[in-house]
């Protein structure tokens, strides 16, 4: 444990001494700042009109939370191949790999302090994104539970996309091609689901099944479903194992 | 103590090193030398169990690379060909992580970063980023790393490379003082850098062990070496038998007009002796030249010969070097 940390800090750290992170948390910040307004305005203008027709209106989950999230995970597609991409490949490309594969260091431990680091580095991003629910508490009356199960699912789909990163990090010593790799893989993951309505009832449920956002749509709506959980922890089981594989299998070249 | 038997390396179907067996002492100080390509960084990377072999085995403190990987990993420290350091690390912070690595205890682990950083002298530069460092000081810093947690075997790739003089001498007192309490393996391809601090050196080429000897060894070969070679016109059998009855004259060996003289160990000069001998005998001497053969010539000899001498005849044969006429 001690050495999976000593690992996790050690990257988590270093990625604040490049101008990425910065770059990555800033263009993630700025475009969830202007989704977020423009949500908002949006659902003043239908939430008024729709006041006409029912006094409740609709809710601050559906109007606000489901769209933010929503858009957030597919924002998330296009950042975390940045955050994953050098974790592997600049150590094999700058040789320091060669100190941790000769540390008594088990190549687990390497792995998962890795993921771990690029992890913290998400929950990072989303807890500054934390503001925004803030601001619904301050100005209305939102659900609880939705906003805890949508910041669950999406640090969930996260690690699902970082575990992927990490599979392509390993794979190669060239950081643009572990992240454009990683990149093509998560559109893969997220298209399937679009398949999914052409193809038949079968293929139909197999593909939503597969599909990574489409297990977010209960915990959208504020509901914790298993099937949905146990889905995302082992999608991350599977691609820590494959990357474990892969650099196991770099030093045998 | 180290045991490496019947080692080999493909890659692909080419061997990178091919059958390669030796044992290593505890405390002992050897250098692996042999010219670029020969398989010194494979070797180690297959000891440090970085890479596995194709074939053979390897067993540090007895334990084997292969099957006890953690184990071996605990008793080495490493210094690679590049100096695996982070640029956007600190000196400081970079040791201290390699510590850890390396299960350096927290309670000793200030104590010990503070001592590596001393015994390399990169105390004036360890509050600073590695990318901003000369090459000598990252190689130094990696060196700090290999030390840091005190391993019973250190394996160091070229060590001294990139250093200034003043610095390589530095680095081959620490080396020397290292030995006897560690087992250090170096390797280098410049034989100076091995003999100023190896007991004993196992020259590779082309994945095999050429030579293996100590350092008495070496210099022995080498002062036995004191060679004459002599040019004459008329060589004739009873020149090269007068020559032969000189004293301190160990053989006299000819093909064709160029005759080669080999002395005795310790034998004082002898030239004027044996060109008046060969004059008195009328060979008519046309040129003559004397050359002492140096350590790196018994190195390239090993390593540029590698077919006509094997493992065991290394250690008796004399190059029989073919020398420049030069007065
Ligand atoms: N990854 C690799 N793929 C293919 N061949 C390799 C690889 N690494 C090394 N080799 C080959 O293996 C042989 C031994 O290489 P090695 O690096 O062990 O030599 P060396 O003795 O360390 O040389 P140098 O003095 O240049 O460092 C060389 O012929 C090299 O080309
Ligand atoms: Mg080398």
């Amino acid at each position: 444990m001690t050495k999976i940390s000593t690992i996790a800090y050690r990257d988590l750290k270093s990625y604040f001494t490049s101008p990425i992170a910065y770059i990555i948390i800033a263009v993630f910040l700025a475009v969830m700042g202007w989704m977020f307004f423009n949500i908002l305005f949006y659902f003043n203008q239908e939430s008024m009109r729709m006041q006409q027709y029912s006094p409740k209106g609709i809710s601050l989950t559906d109007g606000v939370l489901r769209p933010l999230f929503g858009n957030m995970n597919v924002i998330l597609i296009f950042l975390t191949p940045f955050i994953t991409m050098r974790l592997f490949a600049e150590e094999k490309k700058l040789h320091t790999i060669e100190l941790l594969l000769t540390s008594p260091v088990k190549l687990y431990e390497i792995v998962l302090g890795k993921f771990i680091s690029s992890f913290l580095f998400v929950t990072l991003m989303l807890a500054l994104t934390l503001t925004y629910p803030i601001i619904l508490f301050a100005t209305g009356n939102p659900d609880l539970g939705p906003i805890i199960t949508c910041y669950t699912g999406t640090l969930l789909l996260s690690a699902c996309y970082l575990s992927v990163g990490l599979v392509f990090t390993a794979m190669t010593e060239n950081q643009i091609v572990a992240g454009a790799l990683t990149f093509v893989a998560l559109i893969f993951f997220f298209i399937i689901n679009w398949v999914s309505h052409f193809a038949g009832n079968v293929w139909g449920e197999v593909f939503t099944y597969l599909s990574l956002i489409g297990h977010f749509q209960n915990l959208s709506q504020g509901i914790f479903n298993s099937v949905d959980i146990l889905y995302y922890l082992s999608f991350i089981v599977v691609s820590l194992f494959l990357s474990h594989r892969v650099i196991d299998s770099y030093r045998w070249r | 103590m180290i045991q490496v038997s019947h080692l080999t390396k493909m890659y692909g179907s080419r061997p990178a090193i091919d059958d390669l067996s030796f044992e290593i002492q505890k405390g002992e100080i050897v250098g692996f030398l042999g010219p670029n390509g020969a398989g010194k960084t494979t070797t180690m990377k297959i000891l440090t169990c970085f890479m596995p072999a194709t074939s053979g085995t390897a067993v540090l403190e007895g334990f084997d690379v292969f099957e006890n990987p953690i184990e071996v990993k605990r008793k080495i420290g490493y210094l690679p060909e590049i100096p695996p350091v982070y640029s956007e690390m600190r000196v400081k912070d970079y040791i201290e992580y390699a510590a850890l690595l390396h299960e350096v205890p927290k309670s000793k682990l200030k104590q010990a970063v503070n001592s590596a950083i001393e015994k390399v002298s990169i105390g004036d530069v360890q509050n600073r980023l590695i990318g901003n460092l000369s090459k000598g000081y990252r190689q130094r810093v990696g060196l700090a790393q290999a030390l840091v947690h005190n391993p019973e075997i250190l394996i160091l790739d070229e060590p001294t490379i990139g250093l200034d003089p003043k610095q390589i001498i530095e680095i081959r007192e620490l080396i020397k003082t290292l030995g006897g309490t560690h087992t250090i393996i170096l390797s280098s391809h410049i034989l100076p850098e091995v003999t100023a601090t190896c007991q004993r050196i196992i020259v590779i080429n082309k994945g095999r062990i050429v030579g293996e000897d100590t350092l008495e060894g070496l210099s022995a070969r080498m002062k036995k070496g004191l060679l004459y070679s002599m040019i004459v016109k008329n060589p004739s059998q009873d020149g090269l038998a007068a020559l032969k009855q000189l004293p301190g004259i160990k053989t006299v060996s000819h093909t064709g007009s160029k005759i080669v003289i080999e002395l005795q160990h310790g034998t004082q000069d002898m030239r004027d002796k044996i060109v008046e001998t060969a004059v008195k005998k009328g060979m008519g001497v046309l040129e003559f030249s004397s050359e002492k053969i140096s350590l790196e010539e018994v190195f390239l000899q090993l390593t540029t010969e590698e077919s006509t001498i094997g493992n065991g005849s290394a250690k008796t044969s004399i190059p029989n070097l073919d020398v420049a006429a030069h007065l």
